[in-house]
């Protein structure tokens, strides 16, 4: 169907415009008209076309060249084509170098027309092609919301999918941001628990009472505030699955109620004097070395191996680089949906800078900074300024290398002479952004014997 | 439906009366003779040395319903859109102009003996090409069927002059929609 094609016709002339969009039209192509290269821009925003057919020469400060360029900005390769009643070698080389897909005399031959608005139709085809089949293939490496095509993640799904349906214990291990919390849910929802509850509960983020409180529950009068009997999240998980997220955080008496539940499947809860038991599948993840903790004495080795009965080290995304596309992609379609904005890929040149990242952040930063990207642009496609903020805070932080053999006087002299010159010598301002009093400040001008 | 036809500037009437005939014999439409369009200097563009067809529809659209359904002017003027150097003929896609040439299917125009013949059924594809872009159809991928696109005469010649079953199917459901109205 050609009319799923969309044209844009650029040209001050009403005649020659509507003219050239009634023959295309008659071609069965969607054919939209602007009468100046502002106004085509204007359209350009709302929605890609196909192919545009712009005049070189047009009034109102944007000609034919400048208007390609803007559209260059919003799309990393739109079909332009220049066209002109004044052929000169200038232009014509002109255009062609600002990347002009074609530049045309009018008038021309019928034929010509209709064979370039073929040629260029066929290569969008194409590319229409290649981004299904770009989908097709993360739905190829997703497994249960996870995309990855690195061997050591396809095997982790194959893990997954082995120990989904047995009790035992997981310990899922990896970096913050690396998607613990996914393959738990991955573990939980292609198991034979998964129609029944999956809870998950961050150790990390409550005090210890509060945590014991919330995983075991408690009696009513059993602490102040305690005001009604309450179920904790094991029994709410019960016949499914607990996640357990940053157990590398919790107390010592914590690890021992939870040895005590994990070997016994029975707890009481906080004030309660009835055991309680469960059949609950626990999962456990940590950012942390739990063998390390093991040896500094911080955590418990009971514990530690009743947990790692199935062990899975989820690797950073440094080390699966071959995902970042597809993860972007992935993210590109899912937050665009979510915020409602009509952004459709990422350009080549974006994709070059997220593969250059090291990603300390993991997956998780790497979906943030698609989101960042997306809620900013302008463009319909994520071009490589949409990640400018990626190469900007990486020189930056390149600044703070650090030579070897530099003494710390070394480090406090370069820092004391940067700040210095980023105030313009206001010593007052320098003080306060280095932390320390002026008179502080002056005596180490003095000792560095630096200039103000 | 009554398709009206207008000869413009100087034209052998036989070529009038041709589209008539075609148009009654492809589309089974009554005609009606209106006034010729002797006057066609508004249409021309010296530089060229040539006749704006979009001009020409303009002039046509004045001549439109309620009195006929259609309207499609006859020339021998060599006409043209901005944009190329020539057109056989040009329609409003869903509406109820169309002009149609004879100058460039004209064997002589290409330094040729005339046929009269040829010339004839040239201007039946053109015609009902025309027509049928006014019935909304767009070009038709059918090589033979009359709705394909034929930028030169070489393609003219090689298709057929009546449409393939899905155009066909399409004019009807067209023709039906509008008498059901």
């Amino acid at each position: 169907m050609k009319s799923q094609w969309a044209i844009l016709v650029v040209d001050d002339e009403d005649i020659m415009r509507d003219s050239m969009a009634a023959w295309l039209r008659e071609d069965g192509y969607t054919v939209h008209t602007a009468s100046t290269g502002r106004e085509a821009l204007e359209l350009a925003r709302k929605r890609d076309f196909a192919l545009y057919f712009v005049d070189l020469k047009m009034p109102g400060g944007i000609d034919g060249i400048q208007t390609m360029v803007e559209l260059k900005k919003l799309y990393p390769d739109p079909a332009v084509v220049i066209v002109t009643a004044y052929a000169t070698v200038d232009t014509a080389i002109m255009a062609m170098k600002q990347g002009a897909y074609e530049y045309i005399v009018k008038p021309c031959n019928p034929e010509e027309i209709s064979l370039l608005v073929e040629r260029v139709i066929k290569v969008k085809n194409l590319q229409r092609e290649n981004l299904l089949l770009k989908k097709k293939l993360t739905r190829k490496y997703s497994f249960q919301d996870i995309i990855s095509k690195n061997q050591k993640m396809q095997e982790i799904f194959q893990l997954v999918r082995e120990v989904s349906s047995l009790r035992s214990t997981v310990l899922i291990q990896g970096e913050s941001g690396t998607g613990k919390e996914l393959i738990a849910r991955a573990i939980h929802f292609s198991g034979d628990r998964a129609d029944k509850p999956f809870v998950c509960v961050s150790c990390a983020a409550l005090a210890e009472t509060l945590l014991e409180s919330e995983l075991f529950g408690h009696e009513k009068g059993s602490f102040t505030g305690a005001i009604g009997r309450k179920k904790g999240k094991f029994e709410l998980a019960h016949e499914g699955t607990i996640f357990l997220d940053e157990i590398g955080d919790i107390s010592s008496k914590l690890q021992m109620d939870l040895l005590r539940v994990i070997q016994e499947r029975t707890f009481f809860r906080v004030g309660g004097s009835e055991e309680i038991q469960v059949d609950t599948r626990v999962i456990a993840a940590t950012n942390k070395d739990l063998q390390k903790a093991v040896a500094d004495g911080t955590f418990r080795d009971d514990l530690y191996y009743r947990l790692n009965v199935i062990n899975i080290q989820i690797p950073p995304l440094r080390e699966r680089r071959e995902d970042i596309p597809l993860l972007a992609r992935n993210f590109v379609e899912q937050i665009s949906h979510e915020v409602g904005k009509e952004v459709e890929d990422i350009s080549e040149g974006a994709l070059k800078i997220l593969l250059d990242h090291d990603w300390p952040g993991n997956v998780r930063e790497l979906e943030n900074a698609v989101e960042r990207a997306i809620v900013t642009t302008k463009t319909r496609v994520l071009l490589e300024e949409a990640f400018s903020f990626l190469v900007n805070g990486k020189k930056e932080k390149k600044g703070f290398d650090i030579p070897a053999g530099m003494s710390l006087e070394d480090l406090e002299r370069e820092a004391i002479t940067v700040t210095m010159q980023r105030t313009e010598g206001n010593v007052k301002e320098a003080a306060s952004i280095l932390g320390i009093d002026r008179s502080t400040l002056y005596d180490k001008i003095k000792k560095y014997n630096l200039a103000r | 439906m009554k398709v009206g036809v207008v000869a413009i500037g100087s034209i052998e009437q036989r070529w009038s009366d041709a589209v008539e005939r075609h148009i009654r014999a492809v589309f089974g439409f009554s005609t009606e003779r209106l006034p010729p369009l002797d006057r066609v200097e508004f249409a021309l563009d010296e530089r060229r040395a040539q006749y704006s067809s979009s001009l020409i529809l303009r002039e046509l659209a004045t001549l439109g319903p309620p009195a006929v359904s259609r309207v499609v002017g006859i020339t021998e003027c060599d006409i043209f859109i901005p944009m190329l150097k020539f057109v056989f003929g040009q329609a409003q896609l869903g509406g109820q102009i169309a002009v149609i040439s004879l100058a460039r299917l004209r064997q002589e125009f290409y330094g040729l003996p005339s046929d009269a013949e040829l010339l004839d059924l040239r201007m039946k594809k053109v015609l009902v090409h025309e027509l049928g872009h006014t019935f909304g159809l767009t070009h038709c991928t059918d090589r033979t069927c009359v709705m394909v696109l034929s930028t030169n005469l070489d393609q003219l010649d090689a298709k057929l002059d009546a449409f393939c079953g899905s155009c066909l199917g399409l004019i009807r459901e067209h023709l039906g929609n509008v008498d059901h109205e």
